[in-house]
């Protein structure tokens, strides 16, 4: 295997390593909004897992990989503490709405698909900037495809984050 | 015989015809007393070993003022033929090196007319505390005697005038002084010189109060120990399998721990300092759950901080044993004095319903097995236990005959590696199921305080707290305890019933009364919890009455008897608070009492 | 013997979560906190039933059934004591001790003093979210003094704890502070601190998203400490009593020997001990 290949090899095992957490956020949440009771949300954070788990069947396909290839070390280097399609731990809540959820996996396709143009911009390894260019593509139609889904979705109510029963029964 | 309100100690002893063998005395109390420096305890404990050594049994029991150094001490011996479990009603010798704060002891130091107190001549009378019962003084020029032989200490005089008057063999004072001794060679002669002297001084004061000879000789002496109560705990802890200990220094269990840190690093143990009580408990409980055999010591104030932990071992079912050596309470109460105040606590002292094991030895010999008894049980049964020692039996020594292994140890069921379909509490038919132990693959668990599935999962479903329930409840009163939950002794169609170091005073005073023809059962209790109604019925088979006596002023066994158990007819209680020992005389005097009390009219008629 | 199995499968993060779905509420930072975990577990490959997980009571301390390691659930307050007791005697287990600020700095702060301290090989992870979340929300040592709520109204008044400085003056041989948010630092955190011998510190920022919302922005304040980690004591007690309490990282890392029980010269039997009491 030549250089090339094994910084394409790299590049790929970077975007694999991103799908695969973006899998594990996703279900992450699903179980969470099961255990809260909001079992619309965690059906769409499974679906969402769900696709994400395809891309990661895709790539592995394609780089004819069984098991996902370790990171480096000192780990892979993302542009800030998570990989850009991770949805932030914080950013969920327990009475969210389809319309809530959707805009945070829409952003999470425009910070997927900034990264591999930034990365295909930066690179100066061919093959990656070919690859990057590719995903970025492939990003750039789930963002279509969340906002047709956002369209579909009404807009969540004014007070979708009241609950008659605030968490300290006395309040 | 109604409930006995608080029985304050007797002002005058009745006095009861003694059995014909004490005239020949087989039998002397000797207390040596003093202050800042007199060396008393030094004394009394060469004193003691003197009695094994020619071939005795004895017990020693230490008072002193509060203070760290310097303060007013007594060394109370009572030394005899047959092994020693209580104090005489009386010291047949007071020895006081000075008289300096010394009647704070008078009530400990009781004394009558064919007593003997020796004092020193230039520290002036003795006080009248101790001299209105008629005793007979005579003093010495103790301190100048001692003076008269260079390099000399007083209470080598202490030890030749007390030994002799007990009639110890001056060998076996010299070995014990020689056994002893830590300075230099040159004072060792000094010292061996001054207890020669007052060996010698000894003879002209009459031998009133000696020993009568007995078989006392050395060769008697090997197969016997000398040990506290504190100790033997602990070697009856490591025998039954402890090895790591988590301690915090508590009058007067501190020296039970002292005692283990060495010892069990003898044995491939640790002992570990804790930050408090509360860090100690919570401890052994890790230890516990990685599957070592573990224990603390503490007294009341102690076992008061620990009781969540005690009631999380019971609910994670982690076994961990709790020695409290029972001081005076309430709260800070009487740090150095012992009392059996400390049981209802125990049996019932937990949050929720949280049965647990409660044993109590019943003398310092028996301190080895019951200890032993209770890891072994803890570890049988996965909970805590624990063993209610007291101040007196753990700070005061004795000469035993050596106490044979109980021959239990730490036995708990584990689970295999990768047990099929493995539940941490999975509800048995015993209750007892299978700990899986850290380290160990394929069984996997977390052990919790919350309320949990058969699997260990929290829970708060109705079905499940009753399961657990049962099952921690089941598993204590199914299991066979055999025949060490209580001494059952004598025959009698009236019964008295007691537990701990009380146990002593009450088999001399029922001896007395044996000997007069006076039958009564005793039983007393070794095993407080669970309660066992079937073997309670069966020590009590043809008992018409019982009366329940303990040192406490609540009546603490007496009452959780009455709520534990069916007695029959209409129990009794003697009980009083410490810091006094209850002695043989006065619980004479009370049993025969209570048993005549309620003596049908038609036999007096 | 020819061992004819195949090679040992490299154990991932995966193979330290349990099946077990945590309770937390969505957006709890308690989430990524366990990933971290179970990332750094697998950093240092150790087989899921030589680890324990050893936790209090509070939100943060529900963790040990939520991994594949053996777990204790014990009462508020104590985890410390009873990690203490199981790492003394099975030195050969992992010992990682969880809680929460509450349960770690208040009810737990005299076991927390004397376990640095005292200095055993263990790993301490406090999930500090400045609120006592279980008991829905009164203010913990860590929270800010002015911050309202029901149980002292217009806030406690009182300065917070500064837990990284008294660890360091008790002796914690490491002291890190981490955040939720950076999971995969946090999870580097956490393994560097497992290594590292002797009792181990690393403060975790989490925010409660339930009674704490405004925590979200902690994610603009928290940075990479600006300077290497010191091994000196007086360098970072400086540091520690200047920063802004977001620097991350590990901010000491000492050279203390690590608490070694006392073993006596010569192993004996229980027989030679009973040699003292005779006669």
């Amino acid at each position: 295997m030549n250089a090339a290949d094994t910084k394409l090899q790299a590049f790929m095992a970077q975007a694999l390593a991103m799908e695969l957490d973006a899998v594990q956020r996703y279900t992450e949440f699903a179980d969470a909004m099961d255990m809260h009771n909001n079992r619309e949300i965690a059906a769409m954070f499974r679906t969402m897992a769900g696709y994400e788990g395809k891309h990661v069947e895709q790539i592995q396909a394609e780089m004819g990989w069984t098991e996902p290839p370790p990171a480096p070390p000192g780990g892979w280097d993302w542009a800030g503490f998570e990989p850009p399609e991770t949805v932030p731990s914080d950013e969920v809540h327990y009475l969210m709405q389809p319309w809530h959820a959707l805009q945070l996996a829409l952003a999470a396709e425009q910070r997927a698909e900034a990264f591999f143009g930034r990365l295909a911009a930066a690179t100066s390894d061919e093959s990656v900037r070919r690859a990057a260019l590719e995903l970025q593509a492939e990003e750039q139609e789930h963002v279509q495809l969340v906002q047709a889904w956002i369209a579909k979705v009404p807009p969540p109510d004014p007070e979708w984050s009241d609950d008659p029963d605030p968490p300290r029964y006395t309040d | 015989m109604r409930a006995n309100p608080t029985a304050d100690p007797p002002a005058e002893v009745r006095s009861i015809p003694l059995p014909a063998e004490r005239r020949l005395r087989d039998s002397v109390s000797v207390a040596i007393a003093g202050s800042g420096g007199a060396g008393v305890m030094t004394a009394g404990t060469m004193l003691l070993d003197a009695a094994a050594r020619a071939g005795l049994y004895g017990l020693m029991v230490r008072t002193s003022g509060p203070q760290i150094r310097g303060g007013e001490a007594a060394a109370l011996l009572r030394l005899s033929h047959r092994p020693v479990q209580a104090l005489d009603d009386h010291f047949d010798l007071l020895l006081a090196m000075d008289w300096q704060n010394v009647h704070r002891f008078a009530d400990e130091i009781p004394l009558r007319a064919d007593s003997l107190v020796l004092g020193d001549s230039g520290e002036g009378d003795a006080p009248e505390a101790f001299t209105r019962g008629g005793a007979r003084q005579v003093a010495l020029p103790l301190k100048k005697m001692a003076k008269a032989i260079a390099g000399s200490w007083g209470n080598m005089l202490a030890l030749g005038l007390s030994g002799g008057l007990a009639g110890i063999p001056l060998a076996a004072l010299e070995d014990a002084l020689r056994a002893a001794w830590k300075r230099s060679a040159e004072s060792l002669a000094a010292n061996l010189q001054a207890l020669r002297k007052a060996y010698e001084e000894s003879a002209t004061l009459g031998d009133a109060i000696a020993l009568a000879p007995g078989p006392d000789s050395a060769t008697l002496a090997q197969g016997r120990w000398q040990i506290s109560g504190n100790e033997a705990a602990g070697l009856g802890a490591i025998r039954g399998g402890v090895r790591f200990v988590a301690a915090y220094p508590i009058t007067p269990a501190t020296e039970l721990l002292e005692w283990m840190a060495p010892a069990l690093a003898r044995v491939g143990g640790s002992l570990l300092q804790a930050e408090d009580e509360l860090a100690s408990v919570n401890m052994i409980i890790g230890a516990s759950y990685g599957g070592v055999p573990s224990l603390t010591a503490t007294s009341g104030p102690g076992l008061a901080l620990m009781t969540e932990a005690l009631g999380l071992a019971v609910t994670a079912e982690v076994p961990i044993v709790v020695v409290d050596v029972m001081r005076g309470g309430p709260s800070t109460g009487i740090p150095a004095k012992s009392e059996q105040s400390d049981l209802s606590f125990a049996v019932s002292g937990l949050h929720g319903d949280a049965p647990r094991l409660v044993l109590a030895p019943t003398s310092i010999a028996d301190c080895v097995a019951t200890t032993q008894w209770a890891v072994h049980l803890a570890e049988a049964l996965q909970t805590a236990a624990i063993v209610l020692s007291d101040q007196w039996m753990g700070q005061s020594r004795a000469i035993i005959d050596r106490p044979a292994d109980a021959g239990c140890v730490a036995a708990r069921l584990t689970a295999a590696a990768h047990s099929p379909d493995y539940k941490r509490y999975r509800d048995t038919a015993s209750g007892i199921s299978p700990m899986a132990i850290p380290g160990t693959p394929g069984i996997v668990y977390t052990a919790d305080g919350l309320e949990h599935t058969e699997a260990g999962i929290p829970s708060s479903q109705a079905r499940d707290h009753r399961l657990q329930l049962d099952k921690r409840e089941r598993k204590l009163l199914q299991y066979d305890y055999g025949a060490a939950w209580a001494d059952v002794e004598g025959d009698g169609d009236v019964a008295v019933i007691t537990f701990g170091s009380v146990s002593g005073s009450v088999r001399e005073a029922l001896a007395r009364l044996a000997s007069q023809g006076v039958a009564v059962r005793l039983v007393v209790l070794r095993l407080l919890a669970p309660a066992l109604p079937a073997r309670m019925d069966q020590a009590l088979a043809g008992v018409r009455r019982v009366l329940v006596i303990e040192q406490n002023h609540g009546a603490q066994l007496y009452r959780y008897l009455r709520s534990m158990y069916d007695l029959p007819g209409r129990p009794a209680s003697f009980h009083r608070p410490g810091p006094l020992p209850l002695r043989p005389a006065e619980l004479a005097t009370a049993i025969i009492d209570w048993q005549r009390a309620e003596q049908p009219v038609a036999e007096a008629a | 013997m020819n061992d004819l199995s195949s090679p040992p499968v490299a154990l991932t993060a995966a193979n330290y979560k349990s099946d077990y779905k945590p309770i937390w509420c969505p957006g709890c930072g308690d989430f990524t906190v366990l990933g971290a975990i179970t990332k750094a577990l697998a950093m240092l490959q150790l087989p899921p039933h030589e680890v324990a997980v050893v936790s209090g009571i509070g939100c943060s301390s529900r963790i040990p059934a939520y991994t594949t390691c053996y777990g204790f659930h014990g009462v508020h307050g104590r985890a410390l004591a009873a990690g203490t007791g199981l790492k003394v005697s099975r030195p050969d287990l992992t010992v990682l001790v969880t809680g929460g600020d509450g349960d770690g700095y208040s009810i737990g702060g005299n076991h927390f003093i004397h376990a640095c301290r005292r200095n055993v090989d263990l790993t301490y992870i406090v999930m500090d979210n400045h609120v006592y979340g279980m008991t829905k929300g009164q203010a913990s040592p860590t929270t800010e003094p002015d911050w309202d709520n029901k149980l002292s109204p217009g806030g406690t008044g009182v300065r917070s704890f500064h837990p990284l400085v008294i660890a360091l003056a008790a002796g914690a041989n490491f002291v890190a502070r981490a955040f939720s948010g950076d999971p995969n630092g946090t999870a580097e955190v956490i393994a560097q601190g497992m290594r590292h011998p002797g009792f181990s510190f690393i403060e975790i920022l989490s925010p409660c998203v339930t009674f704490r919302p405004e925590q979200r922005d902690w994610k603009q304040h928290v940075h990479p400490s600006p300077v290497a980690p010191t091994d000196d004591p007086a360098r970072a007690a400086r540091r520690i009593m200047t920063d802004d309490g977001f620097n991350l990282g590990v901010l000491y890392a000492g050279s203390r020997a690590p608490y070694a029980a006392k073993s006596a010269p010569a192993m004996r039997s229980v027989a030679d001990l009973e040699a003292e009491f005779a006669l």
